[in-house]
C-alpha cells in the first residue's frame, strides 16, 4: 500500500535550482533514507513534502489524497486549501535536526499540543498517549522538565514522541543526529531503528551510514537536486555505480 | 532645622486614600493598557502594511511625546470644543478620573504593545516551523506558541513599564485627583512643609515599588523557569 508519493518535484531559489525533479515513492513500513552532500538539496525535498517550503513544481500525495496546489505570483506552489494542508501536515510529523520544541512548554506539555489542540483528543487521553511514548523513547522521568534542562539526546527523543503521539502516516526526520554531541548519537539511532522495526513509515534525511545500510528498506543517493542514485541499500551502499556517490562514500567511510 | 512628622502622622489617613487612589489608577490603567496592546502588538509583528503602520504610528506618536502633554491634551485640551462638551461622552470626558485613566492607559499600551512586539519577533524561528508543520493553523500557532512564549519572556521588561507607570500617575495630581502625590501637595501648601510631605509621598513609592517587584518576581519564578539555568 503507498502511504506517500512525491512526483517530479521542482523548487528554485532565485536562479539556482536545487531539486530538479525528484520522485518518491513509500509504501507501508518502508524506512526511506535520503543521502547526500550538503547542498544536495536533501533538506530541501524533506522540507517540500509538507510544503515548510513552496516547490515550483511536482505532485504530493498521501495515502491518496493528494495535495492540492496552486502557483502563487512569485511562481512557486502554495496549498490551494489550507485546511487541506493542515489536515495533510497533521498526519505527516516532522523530526528537526535542532529539535525545535517548544521552549515554554515542559516535555509532557509538548507532546500533548498536538493531539490536544489540533487532533482534538480529550487531554486525558492525550497524557495517557504521551506518557506511554516518552516511556517508549526513554525519557519519561524527564516529562516534567522543560527543553532547556535536557540533554540534546534527550531533546530529540522527546521531539520523536512528540512526532508519535500524533500517531502519524508518515514520520519525516531531517537530519535528526546532525546537532547532537557523538556520545549521544546513539540513544537517538537506536529509538528510530526501533521505530523501523515496528514497520512505520520513515522518510529520513541523514549522514549516519550506517543507519542507512542497517536499518532502511530502501535508500537515495541525491547530487545537485537529482537522483543520482537509488535502491537497496545494501547493494547501492555496498557496490555504487555512479563515481558521486563513490566519491561521497569515500569521505564518508564508517 | 528641625523635621515635624506630626502633621504627616495626624495626616496619614488622606495618605492612605492617595495610595488607593495611586493604586486605582495604576491598575485600570495598566488593566486597559495591557489588552489594548496585544493587538496593536499583533498589528506590529504582521507583514500586512495595513496593519503594520497604523500600529507603528501609533506606538510612535505615544512613545514620541511626553505623557504629560498627552494627559492636558485629553483632559484641558479636548474640552475646547463645544461639539465634545454636547457629545454622550462629556460626563466621562470632564471627569478627572476617567480623562487621567485613558491618558495612561493609551501611553502604556504604546510601550507595552512594542515590548511584546519585541518578544513575539524574537521567538524561535524553529518552534514557529515545528508549528506549522504539526498543522497548526495561524490563529492555534499565535494562541498556543507565540504568545503565551513572548508574554513570558516580556515579563521583565514589563515589570519595568509597570514601575514607571507607578510613579506617572504621579501626575494625576496635575489634574486635581488626590493621588499619593496629590495629597503630599495639599499638605505641603496647607502646612507649609513640602520636605516632609514629599518624602512621606516617596515612601509611599518606595514601598509600592517594592511590592510590585515582588510580585514579578514570584510571576517570573512562575512562567520563567523554562529560561533559569538549572543546578543539576
Amino acid at each position: 500500500m503507498v502511504k506517500l508519493e512525491v512526483d517530479d518535484l521542482h523548487k528554485r531559489y532565485g536562479a539556482h535550482e536545487v531539486l530538479k525533479g525528484v520522485s518518491l515513492k513509500a509504501d507501508a513500513g518502508d524506512v526511506i533514507s535520503v543521502i547526500g552532500s550538503s547542498g544536495s538539496g536533501k533538506s530541501t525535498l524533506l522540507r517540500c513534502i509538507n510544503l515548510l517550503e513552496q516547490p515550483n513544481a511536482g505532485r504530493i500525495v498521501l495515502d491518496g489524497e493528494e495535495l492540492r496546489l496552486v502557483p502563487a505570483k512569485d511562481g512557486t506552489l502554495r496549498a490551494a486549501d489550507r485546511k487541506q494542508l493542515q489536515r495533510i501536515r497533521s498526519r505527516l510529523a516532522m523530526v528537526f535536526q535542532h529539535f525545535n520544541l517548544w521552549s515554554h512548554m515542559t516535555a509532557l506539555e509538548n507532546v500533548i499540543e498536538v493531539p490536544v489542540h489540533v487532533l482534538g483528543v480529550p487531554k486525558k487521553e492525550a497524557i495517557e498517549r504521551a506518557e506511554h511514548y516518552l516511556a517508549k523513547v526513554g525519557v519519561a522521568h524527564r516529562k516534567n522538565a522543560y527543553p532547556s534542562h535536557m540533554s540534546g539526546g534527550e531533546q530529540q527523543r522527546v521531539a520523536i514522541a512528540r512526532a508519535l503521539a500524533v500517531e502519524p502516516e508518515v514520520m519525516l526526520f531531517d537530519e535528526p543526529t546532525s546537532a547532537l554531541d557523538p556520545e549521544l548519537v546513539g540513544e537517538v539511532l537506536k529509538v528510530m531503528r526501533d521505530l523501523a522495526q515496528e514497520g512505520r513509515t520513515m522518510i529520513v534525511v541523514t549522514h549516519e551510514m550506517g543507519f542507512a545500510r542497517e536499518v532502511s528498506t530502501h535508500v537515495m543517493f541525491l547530487h545537485q537536486g537529482l537522483v543520482e542514485e537509488e535502491g537497496n541499500p545494501r547493494e547501492v551502499l555496498a557496490r555504487p555505480r555512479s563515481e558521486r556517490l563513490q566519491q561521497f562514500l569515500s569521505g564518508n567511510l564508517k | 532645622m528641625i523635621l515635624d512628622f506630626s502633621v504627616i502622622w495626624e495626616n496619614l489617613p488622606q495618605f492612605l486614600h492617595g495610595v488607593r487612589v495611586t493604586l486605582q489608577l495604576l491598575l485600570i490603567s495598566l488593566a486597559v493598557g495591557f489588552v489594548w496592546s496585544v493587538p496593536l502588538a499583533l498589528m506590529r509583528v504582521s507583514g500586512s502594511p495595513w496593519l503594520n503602520l497604523p500600529a507603528w504610528f501609533y506606538t510612535y506618536v505615544i512613545r514620541g511625546t511626553p505623557m504629560l502633554v498627552q494627559l492636558f491634551l485629553i483632559y484641558y485640551g479636548v474640552a475646547q470644543f463645544e461639539a465634545v462638551r454636547a457629545s454622550l461622552f462629556w460626563p466621562w470626558l470632564s471627569d478627572a478620573t476617567f480623562c487621567a485613566c485613558l491618558a495612561f492607559a493609551i501611553n502604556t499600551s504604546g510601550y507595552t504593545a512594542e515590548i511584546i512586539a519585541g518578544c513575539l519577533k524574537t521567538t524561535p524561528p524553529g518552534e514557529i516551523e515545528a508549528a506549522r508543520a504539526a498543522g497548526m493553523s495561524r490563529l492555534q500557532m499565535y494562541r498556543r506558541i507565540l504568545l503565551p512564549s513572548a508574554l513570558r519572556r516580556a515579563l521583565p521588561q514589563y515589570s519595568n513599564e509597570v514601575v514607571m507607570m507607578l510613579h506617572a500617575t504621579s501626575m494625576a495630581s496635575l489634574v486635581t485627583l488626590a493621588d499619593i502625590t496629590g495629597v503630599a501637595r495639599t499638605i505641603s501648601a496647607q502646612y507649609f512643609l513640602p520636605f516632609e510631605a514629599y518624602l512621606t509621598a516617596g515612601a509611599f513609592y518606595l514601598v509600592l515599588t517594592f511590592l510590585l517587584l515582588q510580585l514579578f518576581k514570584a510571576a517570573e519564578r512562575r512562567w520563567l523557569a523554562h529560561l533559569r539555568p538549572q543546578r543539576r
